[in-house]
């Protein structure tokens, strides 16, 4: 195994890995600061503050050669026998120096920034910076001008490292965003007429490693120090994008890619980040709805009488029901299990499975799908524990339309309108219709019991996306005050004791389904592949 | 002018020298056909080699060795890319080659083109130079009308094109990579190395980039022989095995406040006052030399006591300045306060970083910004302390930037404040009486900012 010295340290590193030195050092738990270098983005080694003393020992005789200047740890591939010095003199003086120097030009407008608190000069500032100016002071000018409908620039925080702007030659291809001008007067921009937009544009925000890119969305919403994060998965499309929900208070202000090398990388789409609004919606459902009239009218009901007089209203009724694709594994499994305790020939379906457009795929690879629903996947592979043949929406509504069944149960929970009155019309046949939802549609208007469905951030659960990799994650917050999250509903229908525990059902599913067999153990953060596991397993 | 007889600028003066006909005349071309003839790449490569050749660019790195560094046996092109981005400050040596005598530079392109197997050389010529465009323009359709270019080269099987490429002007484009990415359409941002341009260079291919007299040197190594090429100059110092030697002649290019300025072709080695004094006719005015610029204006500074330096490869690093350089000497006479002189210099290169590595970007940038205070009378002694430490963190050789830009930059600072700390001190303290000792950081002064 190739050895690399960090600090004296001796690590090991894989023999066919190509680490540079920062990420060999960070092997050995050493941070090494660094502004233009991005994992997923090319290396430029223009910032200069990773600069390092590097060297090499020898195999034989153990004689360490060291280069006889700095260079920088980013662009410094680590190799059998290098040896990397992070914490001498010299390299303590020059990452003051380049502190220093980014300071010149800089505002220092911490106190209305919006990053301060996760803004890099700040925090290397404060590690490595010096505590004296020696500068010329610079009279305060903080200019702020649109680049784009989501990202606004602060000018002259900026510190020039480009990785926005490789970010869109590189990743998503539209190379919006340019330097122009020359030396200290270099300001990053866009050309006239051709602004920042395009479906990964938020991604430059996180990119910025100081307050120069501002996300329209969140500007002066709130100070990141109160925010709290939760790893989460995005709901917006099958391809499940890992993500951390930042939350206070049971507000969502935004979302942020979380790192995962199968499934996003570095990355999110716009769709997606901004996608969490609708949880917040006036307009949601907040509390369960018995109708009372033909006309429509609803009484509200308490949650623990839905759990008794909806079993009920349903028992004895030839019963389908449609398993939504934006429920978890776990939800859609103690459904499954509801319908067939009511009925034990109950039709299960696969819910409405929404699609706009084409997958989108941009240069780097990073794949928006049309298939507006995170775990078809995951719900398809319980459906196969229950049913011989996997049937779909426009089953279940032929099935409605030719009177084969009586009572419907229809999960939905979609962010946005699915279904229009001419789509729903079939089931006004029915003699009882659930209908679970975010909000109230044209099926809700029929329903005979209208239940408040949780968002994405409110439940807990596993997803399955599009490459079959399972996502498992807790809830980010609370469903709004009256909202029951679905899987609470399932667990005390079936009877079972104390809070909603995924885990256990997890458990349980596991014992069950070969195909799922893997999600009884620990899932890791960044999820499982369930094709792999089940080659491994079987 | 007691000199030896002008090889490299031959065709000065010479009516329509820069015509074909007259090349030929003066034995141009000749040599060409004789070695597509006679000689294979490898030979022309170490001929080159065994004559010391070094890059007139401004380097110096051995001509020879630079083109061994092509990989073997490449399947794909390799391109030679010729540097014509004269823009150091003082220099024109290029100028006066491309304009004069253009088909010493295309047969030197030829050759070397042959000896590095390029199909396609690329000429960048900086945009300021528009009778050189023309005159290079007219003489690559001469070659190609007489055959010297095109394809199949006098029957010998090897082709070339050259392109002739007008850049857009900023200093950065004669940085080899700079020039490299600017010929790509792109920002002229020097690239990382590793790679270098031998191994992946333009258009991501094997790539040499020599400057434009190297170029005819390479022209008259092949009329003249290896022999008399290295006749000239100076031997390698058997004390220094690094020292390849400084071989063959120089164009110096002399300005400043002499009596006769203009370039001028001298063995290399010649002491900078021989230069000023026998080529330049004295300091103009009778006066005295203050201080030298050895070989453009990034070079550093040599004092009076250090004139009788040698300009070769060699000699201007032994006094602290950074090499020889282009080998535009420039003489500043005692009249000139040097603290002028380094705010002229701080803002040609806060004008010209190309603002990619923090060091050099803000550093030239505050250089600049203390000696537009200081020459407002607001200076202090620590700026002195300030503009040394600066002179000597920012480069590629501490490491702290990708190209050598910031060390241009650096060196006049360094020398400056090391070889004239007195003229300093008694500068700020003259001119600021009450605040030369303060310590404390000072605010920038809006009115002080020329532009």
């Amino acid at each position: 195994m190739p050895t690399v010295i960090v600090d004296g340290h001796e690590i090991e590193i894989g023999a066919d890995e190509r680490l540079n030195c920062i990420e060999a050092a960070r092997r050995a738990g050493v941070e090494i600061p660094h502004y233009c270098w991005h994992p997923g983005l090319s290396v430029v080694a223009s910032c200069r503050m990773c600069l390092v003393e590097t060297g090499t020992r020898d195999a034989a005789t153990g004689k360490i050669t060291m280069v006889p200047k700095l260079v920088p740890g980013c662009q410094t591939p680590a190799r059998d026998g290098t040896v990397i010095v992070t914490d001498s003199k010299l390299v303590r003086d020059s990452r003051a120096r380049v502190e220093e120097a980014l300071l010149i030009d800089h505002p220092i407008d911490c106190s209305i920034c919006d990053k301060a608190g996760e803004c890099l000069l700040q925090d290397y500032h404060f590690q490595h910076g010096q505590p004296e100016r020696r500068t010329d002071l610079n009279p305060f000018h903080s200019r702020r001008r649109d680049v784009g409908p989501t990202v606004t620039l602060f000018v002259d925080r900026c510190i020039m490292c480009t990785r926005c702007v490789r970010f869109t030659r590189e990743v998503s291809g539209t190379a919006e965003l340019m330097v122009a001008n020359r030396g200290s007067k270099e300001e990053i921009d866009v050309f006239p007429g051709f602004p920042l937009d395009n479906k990964l544009s938020g991604n430059v925000v996180d990119l910025c490693p100081v307050g120069a890119l501002g996300d329209k969305d969140f500007l002066y919403q709130q100070r990141v120090w109160f925010l709290k994060r939760e790893a989460n998965v995005c709901g917006g499309c099958s391809a499940g994008c890992s993500i951390h929900t930042e939350h206070n208070q049971d507000t969502v202000y935004r979302l942020k890619p979380r790192d995962n090398p199968h499934v996003n990388t570095w990355w999110m789409c716009d769709d997606g980040r901004y996608g969490w609004h609708h949880l917040h919606a006036p307009d949601r459902l907040l509390a369960p709805g018995r109708a009372v009239s033909a006309s429509g009218e609803r009484e509200p009901a308490e949650w623990h009488d839905v759990v008794t007089r909806l079993r009920a209203e349903l028992e004895g009724s030839r019963l389908a029901v449609a398993i939504s694709p934006m429920l978890t594994v776990e939800e859609a499994w103690m459904l499954c299990a509801v319908a067939r305790s009511i009925d034990p020939r109950a039709a299960l379906h696969l819910g409405h499975v929404p699609v706009r457009g084409e997958d989108e795929r941009f240069p780097a690879g990073f794949t928006i799908r049309a298939e507006k629903c995170p775990n078809r996947r995951g719900v398809e592979a319980v459906l196969r524990l229950y049913e011989e043949e996997l049937r779909g929406w426009d089953d279940l509504v032929r099935t409605v339309a030719d009177g084969g069944v009586d009572a419907a149960w229809v999960t939905a929970g979609y962010p946005g309108p699915w279904i229009d009155d001419a789509g729903a019309a079939p089931f006004d046949r029915l003699r009882t219709l659930v209908v679970q939802d975010l909000f109230d549609s044209a099926l809700g208007k029929r329903a005979t019991w209208l239940l408040p469905a949780a968002g994405f951030a409110e439940r807990a659960g596993t997803w399955v996306n599009v490459a079959h990799r399972a996502q498992t994650f807790d809830a980010a917050i609370r469903p709004p005050a009256g909202v029951w999250p679905e899987g609470r509903l399932y667990w005390n229908m079936l009877g079972r004791r104390g809070l909603y525990d995924p885990h256990a059902v997890r458990r349980q599913i596991a014992e069950s389904s070969t195909t799922l067999a893997v999600l009884g153990g620990e899932i890791p953060p960044v999820g499982v592949d369930l094709r792999v596991e089940q080659l491994a397993g079987g | 002018m007691a000199t030896n007889e002008t090889v490299l600028l031959e065709a000065v003066g010479v009516p329509d020298g820069h015509l074909l006909r007259s090349y030929e005349s003066r034995g141009g071309y000749a040599p060409l056909v004789r070695v597509l003839a006679e000689k294979q790449p490898a030979e022309v490569v170490e001929m080159v080699k065994a004559s010391g050749l070094r890059g007139r660019g401004g380097a110096g790195f051995p001509t020879g060795l630079k083109w061994t560094f092509l990989p073997k046996d490449h399947p794909g092109p390799i391109y030679l890319c010729i540097n014509a981005d004269e823009s150091e400050p003082g220099t024109f040596n290029n100028r006066i080659l491309m304009e004069d005598d253009p088909h010493q530079v295309i047969e030197g392109i030829i050759l070397s083109s042959f000896a590095t197997r390029a199909s396609t050389a690329y000429l960048y010529l900086r945009y300021e130079y528009p009778r050189a465009w023309h005159r290079l323009q007219g003489a690559i359709d001469e070659a190609y009308a007489a055959g010297y270019l095109g394809k199949n080269i006098r029957g010998s099987g090897f082709s070339l094109d050259i392109q002739l490429h007008r850049g857009a002007a900023a200093y950065i484009c004669g940085e080899e990579t700079g020039l490299i990415e600017s010929l790509e359409g792109k920002r002229a941002w020097p690239r990382i190395k590793p790679p270098f341009p031998a191994i992946e260079g333009l258009f991501r291919k094997p790539t040499v980039v020599n400057n434009i007299e190297t170029m005819a040197c390479v022209a008259q190594i092949f009329r003249r022989g290896v022999e008399w090429f290295r006749s000239i100059g100076v031997p390698a110092d058997p004390a220094n095995p690094r020292d390849p030697g400084s071989y063959g002649p120089k164009l110096y290019c002399l300005s400043g406040h002499v009596e006769r300025p203009g370039c001028y072709e001298a063995p290399l080695g010649i002491t900078a006052r021989e230069l000023i004094d026998r080529h330049g006719g004295g300091v103009w005015k009778g006066r005295r030399a203050k201080a030298v610029i050895p070989g453009g204006i990034s070079m550093g500074l040599l004092t009076e006591a250090e004139l009788d330096t040698p300009l070769d490869f060699a000699g201007p690093g032994k006094v602290g300045c950074l090499g020889l350089g282009t080998a535009a000497v420039v003489v500043i006479d005692e009249t000139v306060s040097i603290v002028d002189f380094l705010h002229n210099s701080c803002r040609f290169f806060a004008h010209e970083s190309c603002g990619q590595c923090t060091p050099c970007r803000e550093g030239t940038a505050w250089s600049l910004r203390m000696l537009e205070r200081i020459r407002a009378g607001k200076g202090r002694l620590k700026d002195i302390e300030l503009l040394a430490e600066i002179g000597s963190t920012m480069g590629m050789m501490p490491g702290s930037t990708i190209c050598g830009l910031a060390d241009g930059a650096a060196w006049p600072i360094k020398n400056a404040v090391a070889k004239f700390r007195g003229e300093f001190e008694d500068y700020i303290k003259r001119t600021n009486p009450g605040g030369w000792m303060v310590t404390d950081p000072v605010p920038a002064l809006p009115i002080v900012a020329a532009h």
